[in-house]
C-alpha cells in the first residue's frame, strides 16, 4: 500500500528513538543497581530525591514552557504530611505516607496551578513564587510542622509491613524504585497524545487554540503532575532522612532546582538527573571542605557561567554535538 | 448556493485604549460564500478576525453564527463549533513533522487528548487519514519533514491541512498568499476554490487578483469603517473605495489580471 511505504521512515525514525531510549534505561538501571557498592547509599538516595524533583521541575518547564519559582512548596508538602503521618500513626507503612504526602502535593498543586495558570511568563513566576512564600509561612506556624525545628525521628518503617527499611541499602533499593516510576510517568507524559498537545501549546499557543484546544486546561495538568512528582520526591527524602524541615520549603530551594535543571539540561530526559548528581556532589564536596561557606557564591557563579555559555546544558550539549558528529 | 446566513455582526466595535480599531461593523457573510475582506494596512482586518474568533473581546456588539450569538464564547469553543482561522504570519508547529502537524488536529476528536498515561502509539491510526489531507494540498512528500526546514509556500498550504483536518463549516484565512512569489499564489488559490467547496471562506487578501478571480462578495474596510460592499465589479467602480484604498491603477490591475 503506497501510504505505508511513506510513512516508513517516520515509523522507522520513531522505533529507532524508542529503541535508543530503551538501551539508555537499560543502562540506567544497571548503573542504579550496582551504584550502592561504589558510593555511599544515603548519598546516592539524596541524589536520586533531587534528580526526581528536577525531573518534575522540567516536565513544566522543559515540556509546557512554565517557568515555576515555588517548587519548593511541594516538595515541602510532600515531606511534612508524609513525616507528620508517619510520625503520629505508628501502625502506617511507609509506601502509604509516601502516597498520602503525594496527594497532598497534588491537591496543593492544583490551588497553585488554578491561580497561576492564565498568567504568562514572569507574572506567572511571581504568582509561583508569592504561594510558595505563603504556604512557606504556614509551616512555620503549624503546629504539626514543629515550626523552626521540624519534625524529627520520622520512622522509616517496614514496606508494606514486611520488608524493614531500616538498612540503608534497603531503603536504597525502594528509593531507586520510586525514583524510576517517577521518572516513568514523565517518560511517558512526553510521549502520549497528551504530550502531542503539550508540545504544540508550546510551539505556537495561538494556533493550538484556534485548533479548539483549551490551552489552560493542559498546562495546569502539566502543572499538577509536576507538582504531585515533587512531592513524592519531597515524601521519600522525608522517609530516607527522617526528617522534614523548613530548608525544603525555602525559595532557596526554588531556586536550586532550577539551577539543577538548567545545568544539566532543560527539555531533555536525563539533564535533570545530571544536573541534581552534580549540584548534590558539589554541595556535598564544598561542606567538607575549607570553602564550605561559599557554597551559594560557587553555586551561583556555576550558574551564571552555564547560562552564558552552553545554555542547553551538559546533556543539551552533548546531545546537540552528537547529532552534528554522526548524521 | 442557499442564501442563509452563516455569520453576521451587529454593531461590532473595538478600542483600543481610546483608538477605534473596528468600528461598528455590520458584517454579513453567507453560506457558501467566499467572502473578501479588504482594506489598506491597518484598517482592522485582522483584529476583526481576532473578534470573531474571539482572540479579542469586543468592546461593543455580537457576533451571531447561525442566528445564535456567539459573543461569549471563548477562543477554543468557537474553534468547535467549526470555524476555524488561520493567522497572517504563518502558524505551524515548527518542530513537528508535516505529518505530526496535521494529526495533533486530527486527534482532538478522539477525546484522549488528556490521556498522559497512554502512548503516542495509539495515535498511529491517524496517519492514514493525515496523509490524505497531505496528499490534498501536494504535501505528501513532505510527510516526514520537520516543519521549521519547510519552504514559506509549503508551510501555508501545510496551514491549511491542518485546518481542513478539523472539517471546518467555515474557514478564516487571514492573507493566505502573503509573501509568495506567483507560482505559490496560484497553487494557493487553485487550493483555496478546491476546499472551499461545500464551505464558507472569509479571508483577508491584499491581492486583488486573487480576490477578482476567487471571491463572490467583497467588504472593503477603511479605519475600521465598513466603506463598501458588494462583488467585485461594484465594489471596483465605487470611487470611494478607489479614493480610501485602491487607487485607480491597482483595480485595473486587479480586473485585467
Ligand atoms: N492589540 C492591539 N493594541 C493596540 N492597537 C492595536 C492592537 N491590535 C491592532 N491595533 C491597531 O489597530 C489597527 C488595526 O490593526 P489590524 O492589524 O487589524 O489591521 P489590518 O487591517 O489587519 O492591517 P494589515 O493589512 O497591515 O494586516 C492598527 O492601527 C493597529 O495598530
Ligand atoms: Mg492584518
Amino acid at each position: 500500500m503506497a501510504t505505508t511505504q511513506t510513512l516508513t521512515p517516520a515509523m522507522e525514525r520513531q522505533r529507532n528513538a524508542r529503541l535508543r531510549r530503551g538501551m539508555l534505561y537499560l543502562v540506567l538501571i544497571a548503573v542504579g543497581l550496582a551504584a550502592p557498592f561504589v558510593a555511599y547509599p544515603v548519598f546516592l538516595m539524596k541524589v536520586l530525591c533531587f534528580a526526581l524533583f528536577a525531573c518534575a521541575f522540567n516536565l513544566l518547564l522543559g515540556y509546557a514552557g512554565l517557568l515555576s519559582f515555588g517548587h519548593a512548596a511541594f516538595l515541602a508538602t510532600g515531606g511534612y504530611v508524609t513525616g507528620f503521618l508517619l510520625s503520629s500513626y505508628p501502625g502506617l507503612t511507609p509506601e502509604l505516607g509516601i502516597l498520602v504526602g503525594t496527594l497532598a502535593a497534588v491537591v496543593v498543586g492544583t490551588l497553585f496551578g488554578a491561580l497561576a495558570i492564565r498568567r504568562q511568563g514572569i507574572y506567572f513566576a511571581m504568582v509561583t513564587l508569592a504561594l510558595a512564600q505563603l504556604v512557606y509561612f504556614v509551616f512555620v506556624q503549624s503546629p504539626f510542622t514543629g515550626g523552626e525545628d521540624g519534625l524529627h525521628g520520622v520512622p522509616r518503617g517496614a514496606l508494606f509491613g514486611l520488608i524493614s527499611l531500616r538498612s540503608n541499602l534497603a531503603m536504597y533499593y525502594f528509593v531507586f524504585a520510586v525514583f524510576l516510576i517517577g521518572f516513568a510517568i514523565i517518560q511517558r507524559t512526553v510521549h502520549s497524545p497528551y504530550g502531542q498537545v503539550l508540545k504544540a501549546i508550546r510551539e505556537n499557543e495561538p494556533r493550538a487554540v484556534s485548533l479548539g484546544y483549551n490551552v489552560d486546561a493542559y498546562k495546569l495538568l502539566a502543572f499538577v503532575i509536576s507538582a504531585g512528582l515533587a512531592g513524592l520526591a519531597g515524601s521519600t527524602k522525608t522517609v530516607v532522612f527522617q526528617l522534614a524541615s523548613l530548608t525544603d520549603a525555602h525559595w532557596h530551594m526554588s531556586g536550586e532546582v532550577i539551577l539543577m535543571t538548567l545545568l544539566g539540561g532543560v527539555g531533555t530526559l536525563f539533564g535533570p538527573l545530571v544536573g541534581a548528581g552534580l549540584v548534590v556532589s558539589l554541595q556535598h564536596q564544598l561542606a567538607q571542605s575549607p570553602l564550605g561557606n561559599w557554597v551559594s557564591v560557587i553555586l551561583g557563579l556555576i550558574f551564571v557561567l552555564c547560562v552564558l555559555s552552553f545554555r542547553s546544558g551538559i546533556v543539551g550539549e552533548i546531545a546537540k554535538s552528537v547529532r552534528k558528529n554522526f548524521k | 448556493m442557499t442564501q442563509e446566513l452563516i455569520l453576521e455582526t451587529r454593531g461590532l466595535t473595538k478600542e483600543f485604549r481610546g483608538f477605534t480599531a473596528v468600528d461598528d461593523v455590520n458584517l454579513q457573510v453567507r453560506e457558501g460564500h467566499i467572502h473578501a475582506l479588504i482594506g489598506p494596512n491597518g484598517a482592522g482586518k485582522t483584529t476583526v478576525f481576532n473578534l470573531l474568533t474571539k482572540f479579542l473581546p469586543p468592546t461593543r456588539g455580537e457576533i451571531l453564527y447561525r442566528g445564535k450569538p456567539i459573543t461569549g464564547m471563548k477562543a477554543n469553543e468557537i474553534a468547535r463549533l467549526g470555524l476555524v482561522r488561520s493567522f497572517q504570519i504563518s502558524a505551524v508547529f515548527a518542530h513537528m513533522t508535516a505529518l505530526e502537524n496535521v494529526r495533533v488536529a486530527l486527534q482532538r476528536r478522539l477525546g484522549t487528548s488528556f490521556h498522559f498515561w497512554k502512548s503516542e502509539r495509539t495515535l498511529d491510526h491517524l496517519n492514514d487519514r493525515a496523509m490524505e489531507l497531505l496528499d490534498e494540498v501536494g504535501l505528501r512528500e513532505y510527510a516526514d519533514v520537520l516543519t521549521v526546514e519547510m519552504p514559506y509556500g509549503r508551510k501555508r498550504a501545510l496551514e491549511v491541512a491542518t485546518t481542513l483536518a478539523l472539517e471546518p463549516t467555515m474557514m478564516l484565512l487571514d492573507e493566505p498568499t502573503q509573501g509568495m512569489g506567483a507560482e505559490d499564489v496560484d497553487r494557493i488559490v487553485e487550493l483555496i476554490r478546491r476546499v472551499a467547496r461545500g464551505r464558507t471562506v472569509l479571508m483577508v487578501e491584499h491581492n486583488l487578483s486573487v480576490v477578482s478571480r476567487l471571491c463572490d462578495r467583497i467588504t472593503v474596510l477603511a479605519r475600521g469603517a465598513v466603506l463598501a460592499e458588494g462583488d467585485y465589479a461594484s465594489v471596483s467602480a465605487d470611487p470611494r473605495v478607489r479614493e480610501a484604498y485602491m487607487g485607480s491603477e491597482a483595480v485595473e490591475e486587479g480586473a485585467s489580471a
